[in-house]
């Protein structure tokens, strides 16, 4: 075993030590989110929902962010671990996405009555997850390590550009479906007790995209130390 | 600045005179663009969508489906040959590089565009007479910024597998923006509504092609680092 395989090791086993310190807390948010925290008065139980969904969208937009920051600092610093970091982040961020997507129609259904609508944030977020797709399809289609570096950096960074302009537009397009009532309720009228539960799962969340991102980026480490160029 | 401008012309001559000799892609893309548009009539129900109601929408899903696929063609011409190694080895800088592959693609899908609006007009039955500077406007407003964008992922998607796949995956999220907002304009435009309903979107699609246009600039020469 070389020392560069003992490293991506160890940087592995921090990963999992935080995956599993988020899978914890994870279960602490249901427990208080489940037994601890009142039901909301107009949604009922389907209103528990929230505590995951919100979380998941905050990190989904994080790693979206961590991508933009390491293709940025990839093709200033030309450091291939600022281009695994990307990698890393936006594979965590395809997973935060997909719960962001799966548990937001699971709560539409009950409250709004439809499982999707083409309301401007739900259209915003399910970009965002077209957005990694395409940034991962590319990663895999590409064979030698620095050009796939940089030309996902060029696409990381053209997509954090890309952002706020379809944060722009989605929410100027004059939607032809009847406006559900929007129960979700923003953060200040959020009463305390539900709020503490959020900011719990928020924490929680956080440790948990921490922990995937180290992990995978330590067998990414673990890969190339490895040999194979194309470990990854 | 003379120098990168003149180089980008050159580029942009040489890649349109390939074209004008074989005229191949032109007139596949061409053929495409007529294809779609005659699609589209029959891909609704004509009792309860009248043409008109689709008629913005099937104007600009023309225009950009046409302009992706032209756009592999900028980059896949100098797959042959390694011609893309001469061209780095040319005494020009990335960026003018950049820009005459951008001119180029830029005068490939204006002309598309120039022969489906008229074919459009035809099909569609739309009347725009008195709006034609409008819908000029718009489309060179919303072209300039997504065929920049498509211009650097012609050149990423060239070096991939699959690379007539890699283009539309890659590209069609950042068509969203510049077809909502051109797709807003046009029915308005054909609406007779006032301009200070069109102005605010105008703008979004100027602050769109100052953006990517500086932003593409700046990241291409990434692409042709050796």
């Amino acid at each position: 075993m070389t020392a560069s395989t003992e490293g991506a090791e160890r940087v592995i086993r921090r990963g999992l030590g935080l995956m599993l310190a988020g899978f914890a807390a994870l279960a602490a948010v249901y427990l208080v989110a489940l037994r601890f925290t009142p039901t909301e008065r107009f949604q009922g139980l389907p209103q528990k929902i929230f505590y995951v969904h919100v979380p998941a969208a905050w990190c989904a937009l994080l790693a979206f962010s961590l991508v933009g920051v390491g293709s940025i600092l990839y093709l200033w610093l030309r450091d291939p671990r600022l281009d695994l970091f990307a990698e890393s982040a936006a594979e965590t961020g395809i997973v935060f996405s997909l719960v962001m997507l799966t548990t937001g129609p699971l709560w539409g259904k009950p409250i709004w009555g439809t499982y999707w609508t083409w309301d401007a944030r739900l259209t915003f977020t399910l970009l965002l997850f077209f957005l990694f797709l395409g940034y991962r399809a590319l990663r895999s289609a590409m064979h030698d390590p620095a050009e796939r570096a940089r030309y996902s950096a060029v696409v990381g960074i053209l997509g954090m550009v890309l952002v706020p302009f379809v944060h722009l537009t989605v929410y100027l397009f004059p939607t032809l479906h009847p406006q559900p009532v929007v129960l979700k309720p923003s953060t200040p009228s959020l009463p305390g007790v539900m709020l503490r539960t959020l900011f719990l799962s928020l924490g929680s969340f956080t440790i948990l995209l921490l922990g995937f991102l180290v992990t995978r980026y330590g067998l990414g480490r673990e890969a190339e130390a490895r040999g194979g160029s194309d470990g990854r | 600045m003379a120098d990168l401008l003149r180089a980008a012309v050159a580029i942009a001559a040489k890649d349109l005179r390939v074209e004008l000799r074989s005229r191949t892609a032109l007139v596949s893309a061409l053929g495409f663009a007529a294809m779609v548009l005659v699609i589209f009539n029959f891909a609704r129900d004509s009792a309860t969508v009248s043409r008109e109601a689709m008629a913005p929408s099937v104007l600009w899903i023309t225009f950009t489906f046409s302009a992706v696929i032209a756009l592999n063609r900028s980059f896949a011409l100098e797959r042959e040959n390694a011609a893309l190694d001469a061209l780095l080895l040319a005494p020009v800088s990335r960026t003018a590089i950049f820009l005459g592959k951008y001119l180029a693609n830029l005068a490939f899908v204006f002309t598309i565009e120039a022969v489906a609006l008229p074919l459009f007009v035809l099909f569609f039955g739309v009347s725009i007479r008195g709006v034609v500077s409008g819908i000029l406007l718009t489309s060179v407003l919303a072209t300039a910024g997504f065929v920049a964008v498509g211009t650097v992922f012609a050149a990423i998607a060239v070096r991939t597998r699959f690379a007539e796949l890699m283009l539309p995956v890659l590209v069609l999220p950042f068509l969203l923006p510049p077809v909502i907002a051109a797709v807003q304009i046009t029915s308005r435009l054909l609406a007779g509504r006032p301009m200070s309903e069109i102005l605010g979107w105008l703008k979004i699609l100027a602050l769109y092609d100052l953006v990517f246009v500086t932003f593409c600039i700046l990241l291409f020469p990434a692409l042709m680092d050796e």
